[in-house]
């Protein structure tokens, strides 16, 4: 074939593409290939194809979307995590000389690919499958307000990751940094693929991220049940309002700007270059405009866990409720108003950077509250150091540690010595590990037993919490101390000897949160061959407070049997108070939306879509783009859209539980 | 998903749309209204009938404003009462956004302008 028709077909794939030069690809490709064709024959093995695709891809039930978002916010933090281990081996081996094992082009990979895929492929799965999953039934609702919609968001997040996978054995991923600034973006200095990757991997998540946000926010405002006022609702869904809204607001800013990044790549326009009257900063500007927002879009919903476990397991209605909502409120308006704190040292001046620094500094105080309502609902009440209870505690310790580093380094005389050093890394990990991840793993224990109807083993559960919490200490606390002494984030190699002790801590700790997220993955796989001895018949093993609680574990598909009609706040609890009977009769037939597979179908070339931008291969985005449309308009005929569950099958589920109830007591 | 039955259902979404929907003026007063604003922008610029550029541009902004007011009442129905007051919420809260993403980028990125070398003179002294 001539090389203009290879060109015409493959763009700028090659065989050269493929980095075949590196031993640490070749051998993570071989062995993801293996354990990949092992799961796929596994799955034709025992025929789960069918049931997969009919009962979890195609799923419009949001509790099934979100387990799978749950499952992808995992499966990306193993990766995300051996991102980690490589650069903390790197930098603990690169001194006195030594080269360490990474060479730049790939440990600039490494590092990129690591904050991409922690923010956007593991902790917004994580954070978005809990809201998905809880936030329907703790408002009493039957599903989302489009549930479609919510499919199709969760596939769109997973091409976007498929895109980032795939970067690391086709081609390569950008080096630019989590943020990719330009100039070093522009096509000028990265002429490869690897920031289109970048681009095209967030975009195609991002229109997943914003349409669920819509849902969400629709869900909420529009689903509640009977009795359920604003002032009613549990506090998670309070802060889950927020975060979407926080979603919404912020993400087509991310949208617009990385569109304007690929304008200058792919057009050759001059928004963000150095020439033509470009102006790199704007990106900076804008790029945070978004990124503020996105750190209280992630922690938010950890505070609406925390709020849940400590009021559940101090036996305690929540310390200052309307305090905490009007504070999660202000969380929201302010953080919009601090975003230039990233940049203080590009030079805006005396007057901007104050102006930023106190809106920073301002915003602790809403944070601060919520910190002391958490510990007045602990005060006096009967506390159950349960899992879901000791993350809650650690993150509260862990949290405020790393709230006032924020504080001191919203100051910024002292973000002047400490802008981009390994202080800002420890600073961001201690609240994004502290607040989000410890967030997520307290409501990941909190609602396990909802989800799947047992559960989790408690030992494995404190060791990996043990691991965890030490892990992190020990590989964090390291990097203040040489932040503080000057070593800037981001370095491969090292001259100075003295600095290699604090490096090998930090390692040991990394070592040990392998270990914890090890005997987290042991933790699943013992709970589920122990799954009869810790079933859970009630559906409320925490005697807990939430109408989540009320329905059964795992609930049927349709929730509940019968619409809750809520009169307090802590509407279980008042219930259970209230001495509430279940109703035995009377069931009728439940309308619910039918499972289609458009959405994964969309998604998919969605993402072939973008691996055509990505590599020049104009025809294949093309045609992609024209079957999206095709697709999606075909699937306005789509008259199948809704069913209902008749009445028997309702009385034989809800008869089914009325026995094991009554087994239970 | 509404817990009634099928019919009930149906009944909704009838509901749903009834308030939605405007008359036939309504929507020909928005069209007419959203016709002259954009043709009086394009007439501006062709004709150069204002006397500096930067009058222009502040005046076509001004109509892109009034422009958008009309859009929001006449297509997408809006007012102080619909759904319960919540779209009259989320537009003040888009508008505090909007606000604060704009004017302050115009601060920050100003004041960078001031302050630090202007992009031209730099790649000058390569």
């Amino acid at each position: 074939m001539s090389p203009d028709l290879l060109k015409l077909i493959f763009g700028r794939l090659g065989f050269e593409s493929l980095p075949l030069h590196e031993p640490i690809v070749v051998g993570t490709f071989v062995v993801v290939a293996l354990g990949g064709a092992a799961l796929l024959g596994g799955l034709t093995y025992f025929r789960l194809w069918g049931y997969l695709w009919r009962e979890w891809f195609t799923t419009v039930d949001h509790k099934r979307i979100g387990i799978m978002y749950m499952i992808l916010g995992i499966v990306m933090l193993l990766r995300g995590f051996a991102d980690a281990l490589m650069m903390r081996g790197q930098q603990m081996l690169a001194f006195g000389g030594s080269e360490g094992y990474l060479n730049a082009h790939h440990y600039d990979q490494v590092f990129t690919a690591h904050g991409v895929i922690m923010i956007f492929f593991v902790a917004m799965p994580l954070v978005t499958g809990l809201m998905n999953y809880v936030v329907p039934l703790q408002i009493g609702a039957r599903d989302v307000s489009f549930p479609f919609l919510n499919n199709f968001s969760f596939w769109m997040t997973v091409g976007g990751a498929v895109l980032v996978m795939a970067s690391l054995f086709i081609g390569e991923f950008a080096r630019t940094g989590w943020l990719a600034y330009p100039p070093l973006s522009n096509i000028g200095y990265s002429p490869d693929v690897g920031v289109d990757y970048y681009i095209w991997a967030l975009q195609v998540a991002g229109v997943g991220t914003t349409l669920s946000g819509i849902n969400l926010i629709c869900t909420i405002v529009k689903l509640r049940c009977p009795g359920m006022t604003m002032m009613k609702m549990p506090v998670f869904t309070w802060t889950s309002l927020c975060t979407n809204v926080l979603i919404v607001a912020s993400f087509p800013v991310l949208t617009v700007v990385l569109a304007l990044l690929s304008l200058d790549r792919y057009v050759g326009t001059n928004f963000f270059t150095n020439d033509f009257g470009g102006s790199p900063m704007m990106y900076v500007n804008l790029i945070w405009i978004w990124g503020h927002p996105e750190v209280y879009i992630l922690v938010l919903p950890a505070f609406g866990i925390f709020s849940e476990v400590t009021s559940t397991f101090s036996g305690k209605r929540l310390f200052g409720y309307t305090s905490m909502v009007y504070a999660t409120v202000v969380i929201t308006i302010l953080s919009y108003l601090v975003w230039l704190h990233h940049f203080f040292t590009m030079g805006s001046g005396a007057s901007v950077n104050s102006f930023f620094g106190i809106t920073t500094m301002i915003i602790s105080i809403p944070t601060g509250a919520k910190m002391f309502n958490w510990l007045f609902t602990m005060y006096r009440g009967r506390i159950r150091y349960e899992l879901p209870m000791m993350w809650t505690i650690a993150f509260m310790l862990t949290f405020v540690i790393g709230g006032m580093t924020g504080v001191l380094l919203a100051v910024p005389p002292a973000d002047f010595v400490l802008h981009n050093s390994l202080f800002l890394i420890a600073h961001f990990h201690n609240v994004i590990i502290g607040g989000v991840v410890f967030g997520a793993f307290a409501g990941i224990s909190y609602w396990f037993p909802k989800a799947f109807g047992f559960r989790l083993d408690p030992f494995w559960g404190k060791l990996s919490f043990w691991f965890w919490v030490t892990g992190f200490y020990l590989a964090f606390m390291p990097l203040y101390v040489l932040g503080l002494m000057g070593v800037t984030r981001r370095l491969r190699v090292f001259d100075d000897p003295s600095l290699q002790i604090w490096f090998i801590i930090a390692a040991i700790g990394a070592g040990l949160v392998l270990l914890g997220i090890m005997c987290m993955l042991m933790q699943f796989a013992v709970s589920f061959l122990r799954r009869e001895q810790l079933k859970d018949v009630t559906g409320d093993p925490w005697d807990a407070r939430t109408l989540e609680w009320a329905t059964s574990s795992p609930p049927p598909d349709y929730n509940f049997a019968f619409t809750p009609v809520v009169h307090d706040n802590d509407a279980w609890w008042d219930m259970k108070r209230r001495g509430y009977q279940r109703p035995l009769t009377g069931f009728k037939p439940i309308h619910m939306p039918s499972s289609t597979g458009t959405g994964i179908i969309l998604a998919g070339l969605a993402t072939a879509m973008g691996f055509g931008l990505i590599w020049y291969m104009w025809w294949l985005a093309a045609l992609s783009f024209i079957a999206m449309l095709a697709v999606g308009i075909g699937h306005t005929f789509n008259y199948h859209r809704d069913f209902d569950i008749p009445a028997e099958d309702v009385i034989r589920t809800e008869d089914a539980r009325t026995k094991l109830l009554a087994g239970a007591k | 998903m509404s817990t009634n039955s099928h019919a009930a259902h149906a009944e909704d979404h009838h509901h749903e749309g009834g308030h939605a929907h405007g008359t036939f003026s309504s929507y020909m007063l928005g069209f007419v209204l959203s016709v002259v604003l954009t043709a009086i922008p394009f007439w501006l610029v062709m004709s150069g009938a204002l006397p500096s550029k930067q009058v222009t541009a502040l005046v076509i902004m001004a109509f892109a404003v009034v422009q958008i007011v009309v859009h929001m009442i006449y297509f997408l129905h809006m007012n102080a009462t619909s759904e319960n007051g919540w779209t009259m919420m989320a537009l003040i809260f888009t508008i505090v956004m909007v606000v604060i993403a704009l004017s302050g980028s115009l601060w920050v990125m100003s004041h960078l302008n001031t302050n630090m070398m202007p992009m031209h003179q730099m790649s000058g002294m390569k």
